[in-house]
């Protein structure tokens, strides 16, 4: 039990990387980054193979990197090609498939048993102190509250207020002399370094990467993120990065909850879509509660003057 | 200091829609002008705005602000010496972001990596206080949670915080109700005879046209058709613009019912 519980919290917290990239991008930059799914699994196969060739530190800024070109792509098509930003992302996507295969040397997938990771490293650093059962846990809490306090720091600069200001009113942006398409690049660029580290380290502690490991990330991840706004609704950016996180870490609780209550594995991105769906369709319809009560009834009083 | 020189600009060329919204329209505006604009919906008053704010590139024709030539730079780049306020109060400011961010990021200090400091809030309190709406002592709430009003006397702090070369105002009041319309237009009066800002106002209201400024332009398909300042424009009275501005209208309507017959 405690056991499922740990890999959950692993899990949640390796993801919510990917949520802060769509906390940055999707609530912030107020673009729908369709090249996520993409993107993680570049991180993934970009850091397995770099881990491959010996070199587990190295592996961490190379997925990031691989994420930076990956942002930089899809933003150079929406601000520069007039390529609509969803369709953007998707094209993207589409090609980050070939490219992961390359990345692998063909295959579509990699093994890394035998292979030193950021994880094995860990281990090794942590042997015969307390912590050397939760280094998982520990690498993946780190890279989390490193992301937390970057995200923090950086949407009070000037170029982080720009990138929110994008998202909120672009027209506001420009006459602030400011270019919104400078702003869209530095945004993706920085969301998708996230999302290739959070699929980089997944990829590792699971030590093995295949060419479906971000498949359905973007929805998960909007999920969770969904999820955290319940959590933290208003407030400051610490807050709701934080809420992002707590959103990323209940979806896999409950998700590893619905698996001992035997849901079958393959339901979760049914679950994730069905999450998205009511978390955004809810706030809709709750809108929407008293003009159509008022429709009902208004039929209804019809309805009665008719019998009369 | 702003020169147009036969700027031109036709709205979906070579299609049945085909507009042409300017038509080599001239027009120097000197240092300090207050220049009025009045003229009839569709008469290009808004894209006159846009061809200098750089929302657009014209068809043809020369744009020069202060001996620099604009014509090719984009709107954010012209952006630094032109303020601009709008018709609706919404455009001016980024509903989800606070008070003192909206105005950090207008006032634009410091590099990209800046951030906010005491200095900064000091000067926008103070900048702030004057509009007697007790916004200074908001500055952590969403500008979304202000009214309409608030938001355009923000919008114009905004506009204003670093003393632009030209201040273009698009209607700025119409959207407001009366009171609060009155009280933004003694405020922009006052900001820009304090900064002797150089300034372009679209109206609709004929006495303020008269009142406010130096100089009233009439516009008229594309075209700037009438053009007061000095002792000519001492002269005119409401109904006197009223006239010129039914003759305008009255010719577009001939125009039209000519097309129709043939």
């Amino acid at each position: 039990m405690l056991s499922i519980l740990q890999t959950a919290l692993e899990l949640g917290l390796i993801s919510s990387l990917t949520v802060l990239a769509l906390f940055l991008s999707y609530t912030m930059l107020g673009v729908c980054d369709l090249s996520t799914d993409g993107c993680f699994t570049l991180g993934a196969v970009v850091g397995a193979v770099v881990a491959i060739a010996g070199h587990p530190w190295l592996s961490l800024p190379a997925a990031m990197c691989a994420g930076v070109l990956s942002g930089f792509i899809t933003a150079l098509l929406q601000t520069k090609l007039g390529i609509d930003s969803l369709l953007a992302g998707i094209i993207v996507n589409t090609g980050l498939y070939s490219i992961n295969i390359a990345v692998m040397g063909g295959a579509s997938l990699l093994n890394m048993n035998r292979t030193a990771t950021v994880f094995t490293k860990l281990k090794a650093l942590l042997a015969g102190t307390a912590l050397s059962g939760q280094y998982k846990l520990g690498a993946a809490l780190a890279a989390v509250i490193l992301a937390v306090a970057f995200l923090t720091v950086f949407l009070r600069t000037r170029l982080g207020l720009a990138i929110h200001a994008t998202g909120d009113n672009p027209d506001m942006v420009r006459s602030s002399s400011i270019n919104p398409a400078f702003t869209t690049i530095v945004g993706l660029c920085i969301s998708n370094s996230l999302t290739a580290l959070s699929g980089c380290l997944l990829a590792q502690s699971q030590k093995s990467v295949n060419i479906d490991i971000g498949s359905g990330m973007v929805t998960i991840a909007l999920a969770s993120l969904l999820i955290g706004r319940a959590f933290a609704p208003k407030g400051g950016v610490p807050r709701r990065a934080v809420g992002a996180v707590l959103g990323a870490v209940v979806f896999r609780l409950v998700y590893a909850a619905a698996l001992r209550f035997n849901m079958p594995a393959f339901m979760l991105k049914l679950v994730s879509s069905v999450i998205v769906i009511i978390a955004i369709a809810g706030p809709y319809l709750k809108n929407r509660y008293p003009e159509l009560h008022r429709r009902l009834s208004h039929a209804r009083a019809k309805g009665g003057e008719g019998r009369a | 200091m702003l020169k147009l020189e036969r700027i031109s600009k036709t709205f979906n060329p070579g299609t049945v829609n085909e507009k042409r919204a300017l038509h080599e329209l001239s027009l120097h505006v000197r240092d300090g002008d207050f220049v009025s604009i009045i003229g009839a919906n569709g008469a290009g008053k808004s894209t006159l705005f846009n061809a200098i704010a750089g929302s657009f590139y014209t068809d043809s024709g020369r744009i020069t602000l202060g001996g620099t030539d604009m014509t090719l730079q984009p709107e954010y780049v012209r952006a630094k010496v032109i303020g601009r306020l709008f018709q609706d109060p919404m455009r001016g400011t980024a509903p989800g972001m606070t008070i003192e961010e909206n105005l950090a990021l207008a006032a634009g200090r410091g590099g990209w990596l800046s951030r906010i400091t005491r200095a900064d809030v000091k000067l926008f309190r103070e900048k702030l206080a004057p509009l007697g709406m007790g916004l200074e002592d908001r500055m952590q709430q969403p500008v979304g949670l202000l009214s309409g009003g608030q938001r355009q006397a923000l919008a114009l702090m905004m506009a204003t915080i670093n003393a632009p070369r030209l201040l273009l105002l698009d209607e700025h009041t119409a959207a407001l109700d009366p009171a609060t319309a009155e009280k933004v237009l003694a405020l922009t009066r006052q900001i820009v005879e304090e900064n002797r800002l150089t300034c372009l106002m679209v109206t609709h209201n004929m006495q303020s046209a008269l009142e406010l400024g130096n100089r009233t332009l009439m516009m008229d398909r594309g075209r700037v058709i009438f053009d007061a300042e000095g002792e000519e424009r001492a002269r005119l009275t409401v109904p006197d613009l009223l006239v010129l501005f039914r003759e305008a209208a009255g010719r577009s309507l001939d125009n039209d019912r000519m097309m129709l017959s043939e």
